[in-house]
C-alpha cells in the first residue's frame, strides 16, 4: 500500500509553463536525432510545403521562456513552494517510501495541430494517476502524468500521457 | 525524401521502411543539450551503476524520435502523424567513441514496423502501424504503436 503523503499527489497540477519553439532549437532538436528531414532545416522546401513554414519534429514542443508560478531555470534562489513544485516534492516521499531511483517507462501522444517555427505554446501537466505493481523484481510505481499543448492562437496542439517507473 | 506514399499504396502486414540507428556517447550528449534532459544516468559512470542500470543508458526519449522519424520519413511531407507510443522495455547502451567523430565498432539498432490496420473516416485516411526499436542482437527494446493519416488518390 502506498502512504497517503504519495497518494495525495495523485490529481495535482502544474500550472501552465510558456514554450518557445525556436527555429534554432528546432535544428538543434533535429541534429541530436540525426533526423535530415528538409521541414526542419530547408526554410523554402518548409515555404512551399503544405505547412508555409518549418516546422517541429512531432514530439517537441519548443523550450521553455516562462516557467509555472514557483519554478525558475536557475534553482539558486529559494522558491516558493507551489503547485508546480510537487512533481519535486512527490520524488522526495517516493524516495521516503523506498523508491529512490526512477526511469523513463514510456509515451503516449495524440497530435492535433503541427508546431510552427516561432510558435509559443502553453503546457499544462497533471499527476493523473499513481500506481503500484508486483513485478518479478520488486513492486514499481507508475506515475502516469498527462499535459496538454495548446498554441498562441488557443489551439489544442497535442496531449501526452508519460509514465514514470520509480523503483 | 522518398516519393509520397499514398493510402492506397498500403496494405495490412506492409513493411515499414526500417531505419538504422547508431547511439553514441557523443549523441548522447547532444540529445541532453537539444532536449533538456541533463539526467546524469545518461552521462555519468558512477550515477548509472547507483541506479542499477549498470552504465549511462540510452535516453528513453532518444528512442521514442527514432521511432517517429521511423513514422515521418514513412508518411513524407503530406502524411501526418497522429498517435505515437512507445515504451522503453529494456535498456540500450550507447556506443563509445574512438575519434572525435567516429564511434567504436558495435550495435546497430534497427527502428521497424509493420501496417496492422487501414480504414478511412469520412475524408480522412488512416493506418495503424506496430513498430518497435531492436538492438544488435535483434531484440525489441522499445515496443509502440502509431496512427499515421495517408493523402488519398481519391
Amino acid at each position: 500500500m502506498l502512504p497517503e503523503a504519495v497518494t495525495k499527489f495523485i490529481g495535482a497540477s502544474s500550472g501552465t509553463t510558456v514554450f518557445e519553439v525556436e527555429k534554432g532549437a528546432i535544428k538543434k532538436f533535429a541534429d541530436a536525432v540525426d533526423d535530415p528531414n528538409p521541414l526542419y532545416w530547408d526554410e523554402e522546401y518548409a515555404r512551399n510545403s503544405r505547412y508555409g513554414s518549418l516546422i517541429a519534429p512531432p514530439g517537441f514542443f519548443g523550450w521553455p521562456v516562462h516557467l509555472a508560478k514557483g519554478q525558475t531555470f536557475l534553482r539558486s534562489a529559494k522558491q516558493e513552494v507551489t503547485e508546480s513544485e510537487k512533481r519535486g516534492e512527490l520524488t522526495a516521499e517516493l524516495a521516503k517510501a523506498g523508491y529512490p531511483r526512477n526511469l523513463d517507462g514510456g509515451i503516449e501522444y495524440e497530435f492535433f495541430t503541427p508546431v510552427r517555427a516561432g510558435d509559443i505554446l502553453g503546457g499544462s501537466s497533471r499527476i493523473k494517476d499513481i500506481i503500484e505493481k508486483k513485478g518479478a523484481t520488486g513492486t514499481l510505481i507508475f506515475v502516469i502524468t498527462e499535459t496538454t499543448y495548446t498554441n498562441q492562437n488557443g489551439i489544442l496542439v497535442a496531449q501526452v500521457r508519460a509514465t514514470a517507473i520509480f523503483r | 525524401m522518398a516519393k509520397q506514399l499514398y493510402w492506397e499504396d498500403v496494405k495490412e502486414s506492409d513493411e515499414i521502411t526500417p531505419l538504422p540507428k547508431i547511439a553514441t556517447t557523443r549523441m548522447l550528449v547532444k540529445w541532453a543539450g537539444a532536449s533538456g534532459d541533463f539526467n546524469p544516468l545518461h552521462y555519468d559512470e558512477a550515477f548509472a551503476a547507483s541506479q542499477g542500470v549498470g552504465k549511462p543508458i540510452v535516453h528513453g526519449a532518444l528512442k521514442r524520435q527514432w521511432l517517429i522519424q521511423l513514422m515521418t520519413d514513412w508518411l513524407g511531407k503530406e502524411g501526418t502523424l497522429k498517435k505515437f507510443s512507445c515504451r522503453y522495455r529494456a535498456m540500450d547502451y550507447p556506443r563509445a567513441m574512438k575519434t572525435m567523430f567516429g564511434e567504436t565498432d558495435g550495435e546497430t539498432w534497427w527502428c521497424k514496423g509493420k501496417v496492422t490496420k487501414k480504414y478511412a473516416e469520412g475524408d480522412v485516411h488512416y493506418v495503424d502501424c506496430d513498430i518497435w526499436l531492436e538492438n544488435g542482437k535483434g531484440e525489441v527494446t522499445t515496443p509502440g504503436s502509431a496512427t499515421v493519416i495517408l493523402p488519398s488518390k481519391g
